[in-house]
């Protein structure tokens, strides 16, 4: 889409551009390029002379089986979450959008955990289920089931999960009414005259005008349950116990910064970039090009 | 009337269940730490509890330090990533939208390309550079890099892009230049996506965690976020109170603005995201 | 107060040509219509003058001064916008004084400029309120008030009415024309709807297709259109155009099997030449000795009404009679000699009868 009416001139524009390019430059494409160069260096293990070693740096890291075990994790843990937060939020939605009373009520109260740091989500979660403390967690251990998510992997990873997707559900339910509301009242009226009902003319009629809404909510979640969970899951528990956390994004931070293993983390850190972009062209693919152009 | 009733149930129980783990650092914050540490937890607060918002403001608790610091911290970085990034981004895009330069696009594309590169993805060459630029624990180092992605950027194209062509055309036959067009009108009347724009950058800035752990650590940068991941970390001898009243306080900023500026939040989300 | 002088002007969009040559000449104080389809390119030769758009070759004079690489601000004109175009989130005083402000005219001559046009506009109780708080009419004076508080040496409309209803419209349509003759402001008024055409304009221009293809007084325009374009363009219901033969020395023309009689006037063309006869629906008779034509549709419209008939398949006419006889299948009609237009079929160009002074178009 472009403006019929433009102004002359060609300095002005460029002047007004040029401090955004000029950071975009030195803080996400130079370090990008960066990423790259430094995936196909490889250093000594004292740090005093590196060299080039081409791909080697990527079959390194899919032959090693803790990094394809992580590649699955992460798979599973976005799966999850995505999952959980849509699912939940489309039935909250679908909910408040009908014709009921506070309405406006129960969108203010299921909005604002918008506003809650993924960190802070895993504060919040941890001090629910902590074993000793937590209001839930001591109480399971006193019903008798071992809760304790340091200790145990399958129940760190649920834990996380279930943090991660509480945080994004008002973030879904906020596009999932939006998407609701923006279907003609006339179009589901003439549904309702045509005799179609409930579920059945929710799954015929609603689902399908809403799918533009899923398909973006769809990349928007798993972009957010790759990386924006970084904080939630290393609050929680740092990636452990032992392994069972680790998502594809904790393990660049922990071998890139704690480990100092720039090649590998550099590898790694191009393998998302990949990720990232074929995330952004399926939603290209599916908005045609709706959101830049 | 029950057909009327569950979705009622439903939603108030979604509200109780996004609420609950509020509550419960609410209501924790007030009670011993003893109390807390033996599970014994309870849901209701005791207002003679209420000094400890008091003490961790003032003093903090172990191994983090006063907590108006770290709220300062993090007010300084949420507002001026949400200013710094609404000042770099709506002459930008201003730019793209209203004039016609060489290599526009490409610059467009440039700028579009930062949002595939989260600083997830570009986490060591990204902390080279600023190390190279000594920005490493500094306000500066902070908040620059966070500034520059595209999402303002693009928000605000989408909505220049809504004005109509004969508003530009009838100013131009008023004499207004670029510049006094981008003062006089395009900004009063995108007040409503500003200030949408302000809400989503500013829970942004303050919820930052990886870039600050990173850059930061010198706990003199530490914010509110980074200091309670830290003090939960800690788990013996833990204060929990002390723990709960700052999750709690952690939590209060962002949360008011959202509530505060709700409506023009949802609609700045939902009309420029896509 | 000025007048405006076009010479050559062409645009081009890529590969296509939208205006494709137009000379034109306004007087000083002239109200000149440009009518035509959407895509006639009407739009762009106002846009062009404004000088929101650059002309391919070409020049524009306003008051014998060449302005063709100004910029609109410089131009000194002032436009009225289809979709009013005012600034949402400025009072209807401020709308009005910003292009002075720009100028940088004193705060006092401004109030006195804006509250003289309010004054003629009867927007003098408007001026605190924001448009968004104003009628559609309100909004159509306060982008009038704002023309005219820059005393412009020339006012572009474009398509200023189309946004209202049909009851403002023509309530509107007698404001512009009375303030117009008032201020004596050269304009250019470009329109689609040939009613506003007729009554607005001095003089009209009807575009088709990038040319212009008839400039005169409306009454020229209507009597004497210049080729079938502007027949079926102006006027309404539509001129019927029924395509025939020219036969006995040009005093007649065969329609669909029957000959009608032209007489006296005789036509400038030769016999077998094909023709097209055109006849407004007003000016066709009921004649019992007339040309049979089966009826297909009446209706009533009130105080008149039109009767569609269709003759062998491929000729249709319209009839509008004031109230006639109870419909039968069949109506006969005649075609009065001094209301037939003929035009030839291959160019679509009027045809002249010989010897007679017909007004140049």
């Amino acid at each position: 889409m472009e403006r019929r009416t433009l102004f002359p001139g060609r300095l002005l524009p460029a002047l007004l551009i040029l401090p955004q390019l000029l950071l975009t430059f030195v803080f996400f494409l130079w370090p990008a390029a960066q990423a790259i160069w430094s995936s196909a260096m490889r250093e000594d293990a004292f740090g005093t002379s590196t060299e080039f070693v081409g791909l080697d740096n990527f079959a390194d890291l899919f032959a090693d089986p803790l990094y394809l075990a992580s590649i699955g994790r992460t798979a599973l843990f976005c799966a999850c979450v995505t999952a959980l937060s849509m699912g939940a939020a489309l039935l909250l939605a679908v909910l408040a959008d009908g014709e009921i009373r506070g309405r406006a009520f129960y969108r203010t109260m299921l909005i604002w955990p918008y506003a809650v740091a993924p960190a802070m989500a895993a504060v919040l979660w941890v001090l629910m289920f902590h074993p000793q403390i937590g209001l839930v967690g001591a109480w399971l251990n006193r019903i008798g089931i071992v809760w304790d998510y340091k200790l145990d992997g399958t129940q760190a990873m649920a834990l996380v999960i279930l943090a991660a997707a509480w945080k994004q559900i008002s973030y879904n339910f906020i596009f999932f009414l939006a998407g609701l509301q923006a279907i003609p009242k006339t179009i589901v009226e003439a549904a309702r005259i045509d005799g179609s009902r409930g579920v059945h003319r929710f799954r015929t009629i609603v689902l399908p005008l809403l799918m533009p809404t899923v398909y973006f909510l769809l990349v928007v979640n798993l972009v957010y349950a790759a990386f924006d969970t970084f904080a939630t899951i290393y609050a929680v528990n740092g990636g452990g116990p032992a392994q069972s956390t680790q998502t594809l994004v904790l393990k660049v931070y922990l071998d890139g910064v704690v480990n100092a293993n720039i090649g590998s983390s550099s590898a790694q850190s191009v393998v998302l970039m990949a990720g990232v972009i074929v995330l952004c062209a399926l939603q290209f693919r599916f908005l045609g090009r709706k959101a830049v152009t | 009337m029950t057909g009327r009733l569950i979705p009622h149930a439903v939603l108030v129980l979604a509200i109780l269940l996004f609420a609950l783990p509020i509550w419960i650092a609410v209501a924790g914050s007030t009670q011993d730490s003893a109390v807390i540490a033996r599970g014994e937890i309870s849901l209701i607060p005791r207002l003679s509890g209420l000094g400890v918002y008091r003490d961790v403001l003032l003093h903090g608790s172990a191994g983090a330090g006063p907590v108006w610091h770290a709220l300062m911290v993090s007010a300084g970085m949420a507002l001026a990533i949400a200013f710094g990034k609404i000042a770099l981004s709506l002459p930008s895009a201003y730019a793209v939208t209203f004039f016609r330069f060489p290599f526009r696009m490409t610059a467009f594309w440039l700028i579009f390309l930062t949002l595939m590169l989260p600083v997830e993805v570009r986490l060591i060459p990204t902390f080279q550079v600023m190390s190279s630029l000594d920005l490493i624990n500094s306000f500066t180092g902070l908040t620059i890099p966070l500034i520059a992605s595209a999402t303002a950027t693009l928000l605000f194209r989408q909505t220049f892009l809504t004005l109509p062509d004969e508003l530009v055309e009838a100013a131009r036959m008023d004499g207004a230049g670029p510049l006094r067009f981008l003062r006089d009108i395009v900004i009063p009347v995108s007040g409503a996506n500003i200030a949408a724009l302000f809400v989503i950058l500013f829970v942004y800035g303050w919820n930052q965690y990886l870039w600050p752990l990173l850059v930061a650590t010198d706990p003199k940068y530490d914010t509110v976020v980074i200091g309670i991941v830290k003090m939960i970390g800690v788990d013996t001898a833990t204060e929990w109170n002390k723990v709960m009243a700052t999750a709690v306080l952690a939590l209060i900023p962002p949360v008011a603005v959202v509530f505060l500026m709700q409506h023009w939040f949802v609609k700045g989300l939902t009309e420029g995201d896509k | 107060m000025a007048g405006l002088r076009l010479e050559g002007l062409h645009k081009s969009f890529g590969a296509i040509e939208i205006l494709k040559g137009v000379d034109l000449a306004l007087a000083d104080g002239e109200m000149l219509v440009i009518v035509g389809a959407s895509g006639c390119g009407k739009s762009t030769l106002l846009r062009l003058v404004a000088g929101l758009e650059t002309p391919t070759a070409g020049r524009i004079l306003i008051d014998g001064r060449d302005v063709t690489g100004l910029d609109p601000s410089a131009r000194d004109i002032a436009m009225v916008f289809q979709n009013y175009a005012l600034y949402p989130h400025m009072s209807v005083f401020d709308n009005m004084a910003y292009g002075l402000k720009i100028r940088g005219l004193p705060r006092a001559a401004i109030r006195a400029k804006v509250d003289e046009a309010s004054a003629l506009l009867g927007l003098e109780a408007l001026l605190e309120r924001k448009p968004r708080q104003l009628s559609g009419g309100q909004r159509q004076r306060v982008a009038m008030g704002r023309a005219i508080v820059r005393d412009p040496k020339l006012f572009l409309f474009d398509e200023p009415l189309s946004n209202l209803d049909a009851k403002l419209r023509v309530q509107m349509r007698g404001e512009i024309r009375r303030l117009q003759r008032r201020l004596k402001v050269t304009s250019l008024y470009v329109t689609h709807d040939q009613v506003e055409a007729m009554t607005l304009g001095d003089r009209l221009l009807v575009m088709h297709q990038g040319v212009p293809v008839q400039l005169a007084t409306p009454t020229e325009v209507f009597e004497y259109p210049a080729d079938t374009y502007v027949a079926g363009f102006i006027g309404s219901p539509a001129m019927n155009l029924l395509p025939g033969v020219l036969g006995r020395n040009g005093t007649a023309v065969t329609v669909a099997g029957t000959e009608i009689a032209l007489a006296p006037s005789r036509f400038a063309a030769p016999d077998g030449h094909a023709v097209i006869l055109g006849i407004r629906p007003e000016h066709v008779v009921l004649d019992p000795s007339g040309m049979s034509w089966p009826v297909e549709i009446v209706e009533l419209l009130g105080s008149e009404m039109l009767v569609h008939a269709r003759r062998g398949g491929e000729a249709s006419l319209t009839i509008k009679i004031v109230h006639g006889p109870a419909m039968s299948d069949v109506i006969r009609v005649s075609f009065p000699s001094e209301h037939v237009h003929l035009f030839d079929q291959a160019t679509g160009l009027r045809l002249t009868p010989a010897g007679s002074g017909v007004p140049p178009s």
